[in-house]
C-alpha cells in the first residue's frame, strides 16, 4: 500500500507524520530539534520507519519548517513548502470549515485566515520572538516549572498579574520585578500566558478579523493556560486538536501525496553522510555566506549567494 | 539608484569637464558603513546614502550630488555633510534639492564652481536629452516587470538590457537616442516567453527608494518574476521627475473616500495607486518600505482598509539593514501560494 511521509522541522520540535491514501495518519512523531535538523530528522525516520507496518510503501516525501530546504534535499523530498501553506491544508483536511487559524510555535508565531477552505490572508510575527513557545519554555526554566505543568499551574490563579510583554527582555525584567514583589508563583504564571496572548492578538492578529471556528495550533496550544485567555479574550470557542503540534506535518505529507512523482522512497537514510561547510565568498563586497551541502561527500547545491554566480542550472 | 546611474552620468559627462565617478554598486559593505555612521532609527535610504557617500569618498570623489525632498529626505544631504565633514572627510556637497524646491538659478551657480566653462545652452540640450533617457528606460521597464517572469532563456532580458545601456551612454542627440529605443524595444518584443493571458498579476508600491533599488528590498522583483508573475510598479524616476505632482493632485481628487489631506512623499499616490490595482483586478498588492519610513506607516492603515473592502490581499514589507533575508523568502512564498491558491 502506498504511504506519505511529511516532515516539519521547526527551530525546538521535528514533527513526521506518515499518512495513507485518505489522509489517515498511519504513525507520527514528535521529538527535540535541539539544534541539529539533521541529527534530529534521522533519528525521526529511524523511529517512524520503525512504527510502519512492512507492507507501505512510501510514494511521497515532503518538508516544511524552518530547515525544509536543508531536510528536503537530504531526503530528496518531492515538496518543500512553508509553514503557512502546511498548516492551512493540513488543518483543512480535519476541519474544512476552519476560519481562523492561531498559530504559535517555537520561534514564530502566525495568523492564517481561511474562507471556504481559500486561505484569503496571513501573517506571521515580524520583530521579536515575545508572543512565542520559546519565551515560555526560557520562564518556565527560569522559574524552576515543568514546561507541561505550566498550563495546570496558570489554571489555578484567579488574578493574573499584568506584565509588560512588549519584549521579551522587558517582559523578563518586569517577571522578576513581579516576583521580587510577592506575588504568587500561579498568578505570575498566569500573566504570562494571557500577556503571550494579548501580545500575540495585538502584532501578528492587528487588524485581522477573527472568526470562528477558530483553531489554535503549534507547540503552544497544548498549554492549557494559553488557551484558556484566549477562549476569554476572543469571546469565542477555540478548538485545540489532539494532533495540534502535528498539523505542519500531516499538511505536508498530504501535499506530498497530491505531488507524488511515482517514485519510491527508501528510509534507510541513515547512512547517507550529509555535511555542510559555510564558507566566505569573497568575490566581491558583498561576501555572501555560501553554504556548500555534500550528501555523501558529493557537493550537491550552494547557497547563501547573492549573484547569478552559483545558480543551479 | 537602480541602473538610473547611466542618464546621471550622461548628464554629467556631457556638461561639465570632471572625472565623473559613478557611486559603487551597494553592496554588504555599502550598508554597513552606512548604520555605523548613522542615527539608530533614521529610515533605511539614509545608510544607503551615506554608505555609498563614505565608499565614493574612498575612491577618490571630492564632490558629492545629492538630492531629495517630499519627506524628512529633504534634510538629509545637510546632516549627511556635517556627519561626514566629523569623519575628518574633505569634499564639496551640492545639494541640487533645497526647502523642497529645485532653484535652477542656484543649480547654475553650482554648476558653474564645478566647471567655469559650463555653456547653459549645451545644459539644457543635454538635460533634455537625459530626460528623454530615463522615459525610455522607465517604458523598457515596464514591459521587462511584465514579461521577465516568463522568459525561456535565463537572462534573456537581463542581458539585453545591459546591451541598451551600454548603447544609450555613447548617443549624441535625441534622435539617435529614440532610433535605439525604438530598436530595443523591437528586441525586447522579441525575446522568446512564455506567458499565459490569465496570468497571475502583482502591483508593487511603496516607499520610492526601497523600490527602486533592488539592493535594499532584498530583488524582491526578481523573486518574484521567479514565481511566473506579472510585475506593475507605478514608482520610477520619470514619475518622481514628471509626473509627480499631477499624480499626487489627481490622487487626492480619485481617493477622496479615504483621504481629506495630502499625505506627504508618495503616501497619497499609493492610496490612488492601491485602488487603481483593485479595480484593474490585480491578484495581489505588496507593499514594501523602509523601516521608520513616516509618510508610509501612516498611510498604511488606509490601504488596508482598501485592499480589505476590495477583497485584495496585501502585504507589508519593512525592510532595514537588520532584516533577516530567510524570513522575507517565506512570507513571499506563502503570498504566492495564497494568491495562486485564490485564483483556482
Amino acid at each position: 500500500m502506498n504511504c506519505y511521509l511529511g516532515v516539519d522541522i521547526g527551530s525546538i520540535s521535528t514533527k513526521g507524520v506518515i499518512i495513507d491514501e485518505n489522509n489517515n495518519i498511519i504513525t507520527s512523531s514528535y521529538i527535540w530539534t535541539e539544534g541539529n535538523p539533521v541529527n534530529a530528522v534521522k533519528k525521526l525516520i529511524n523511529i517512524l520507519k520503525n512504527n510502519l507496518d512492512s507492507k507501505y510503501v512510501v510514494k511521497g516525501i515532503g518538508t516544511t519548517g524552518s530547515a525544509r530546504k536543508l531536510i528536503g534535499l537530504l531526503l530528496d523530498a518531492n515538496i518543500v513548502k512553508n509553514e503557512i501553506m502546511a498548516h492551512a491544508i493540513g488543518t483543512l483536511s480535519i476541519y474544512p470549515d476552519v476560519k481562523t487559524i492561531l498559530e504559535i510555535g517555537g520561534q514564530d508565531s502566525k495568523i492564517i485566515l481561511l474562507n471556504n477552505g481559500i486561505i484569503t490572508d496571513y501573517a506571521m510575527n515580524t520583530l521579536c520572538a515575545a508572543g512565542t513557545g520559546s519565551f515560555l519554555s526560557s520562564q518556565a526554566k527560569r522559574l524552576n516549572i515543568n514546561i507541561e505543568d505550566f498550563g495546570p499551574l496558570a489554571l489555578k490563579s484567579n488574578n493574573p498579574v499584568k506584565i509588560a510583554a512588549r519584549c521579551t527582555v522587558f517582559a523578563e525584567s518586569d517577571l522578576i520585578h513581579k516576583a521580587q514583589v510577592g506575588y504568587k508563583k500561579e498568578d505570575i504564571v498566569a500573566g504570562l500566558c494571557k500577556s503571550i496572548v494579548l501580545n500575540y492578538l495585538n502584532n501578528v492578529g492587528k487588524g485581522k478579523k477573527i472568526k470562528s471556528p477558530v483553531i489554535f495550533q503549534g507547540g503552544v496550544s497544548k498549554n492549557l493556560g494559553v488557551l484558556k485567555y484566549f477562549k476569554e479574550i476572543l469571546n469565542t470557542d477555540v478548538i485545540v486538536d489532539p494532533n495540534s503540534h502535528l498539523m505542519g506535518a500531516l499538511g505536508i505529507a498530504i501535499l506530498a501525496k497530491k505531488n507524488s512523482l511515482g517514485k519510491t522512497y527508501d528510509l534507510n537514510i541513515q547512512n547517507i553522510s550529509f555535511d555542510t561547510k559555510a564558507i566566505d565568498c569573497g568575490g566581491c563586497s558583498n561576501n555572501c555566506e555560501l553554504l556548500r551541502i555534500y550528501k555523501d561527500n558529493k557537493l550537491i547545491d550552494i547557497w547563501g549567494n547573492r549573484c547569478d554566480k552559483y545558480i543551479k542550472n | 539608484m537602480g541602473d538610473y546611474y547611466v542618464p546621471a552620468k550622461y548628464l554629467l559627462n556631457k556638461i561639465v569637464d570632471a572625472e565623473i565617478l559613478v557611486a559603487p554598486f551597494i553592496t554588504a559593505k555599502t550598508i554597513e558603513l552606512g548604520s555605523k555612521y548613522s542615527p539608530e532609527f533614521v529610515c533605511t535610504p539614509f545608510k544607503y546614502t551615506l554608505g555609498t557617500m563614505i565608499e565614493s569618498l574612498d575612491n577618490g570623489a571630492n564632490i558629492l550630488i545629492q538630492f531629495g525632498g517630499g519627506c524628512r529626505y529633504g534634510y538629509y544631504s545637510e546632516l549627511q555633510e556635517q556627519i561626514l565633514k566629523d569623519l575628518g572627510y574633505k569634499f564639496e556637497l551640492l545639494n541640487l534639492i533645497t526647502n523642497g524646491k529645485a532653484n535652477i538659478k542656484r543649480i547654475y551657480k553650482m554648476i558653474k564652481r564645478i566647471d567655469k566653462n559650463f555653456n547653459v545652452f549645451k545644459g539644457l540640450y543635454y538635460f533634455f536629452i537625459t530626460i528623454k533617457m530615463v522615459k525610455y528606460m522607465d517604458k523598457i521597464d515596464d514591459y521587462i516587470r511584465k514579461n521577465i517572469g516568463f522568459e525561456i532563456n535565463k537572462s534573456s532580458f537581463s542581458n539585453l538590457k545591459k546591451e541598451m545601456l551600454e548603447k544609450f551612454a555613447s548617443v549624441n542627440n535625441p534622435f539617435s537616442l529614440y532610433i535605439l529605443y525604438k530598436k530595443y524595444f523591437k528586441r525586447f518584443k522579441k525575446i522568446k516567453i512564455n506567458k499565459s493571458k490569465n496570468c497571475l498579476k502583482v502591483g508593487i508600491i511603496g516607499e520610492l527608494y526601497t523600490l527602486m533599488e533592488p539592493f535594499s528590498n532584498y530583488y524582491l522583483e526578481r523573486e518574484l518574476a521567479k514565481f511566473n508573475i506579472e510585475l506593475k510598479r507605478f514608482t520610477n524616476v520619470t514619475y518622481l521627475l514628471l509626473k509627480y505632482k499631477k499624480v499626487n493632485k489627481k490622487a487626492l481628487k480619485k481617493s477622496k473616500e479615504y483621504m481629506k489631506y495630502q499625505f506627504s512623499a508618495d503616501a497619497s499616490s499609493n492610496v490612488y495607486w492601491t485602488k487603481y490595482l483593485c479595480d484593474k483586478k490585480y491578484d495581489g498588492i505588496i507593499h514594501i518600505k523602509s523601516s521608520f519610513c513616516t509618510p508610509e506607516i501612516g498611510v498604511m492603515p488606509i490601504l488596508d482598509k482598501i485592499a480589505n473592502e476590495k477583497n485584495v490581499p496585501m502585504i507589508h514589507f519593512s525592510f532595514d539593514s537588520n532584516t533577516s533575508e530567510v524570513g522575507i523568502k517565506t512570507r513571499l512564498e506563502a503570498f504566492y501560494d495564497m494568491i495562486e491558491m485564490r485564483r483556482k
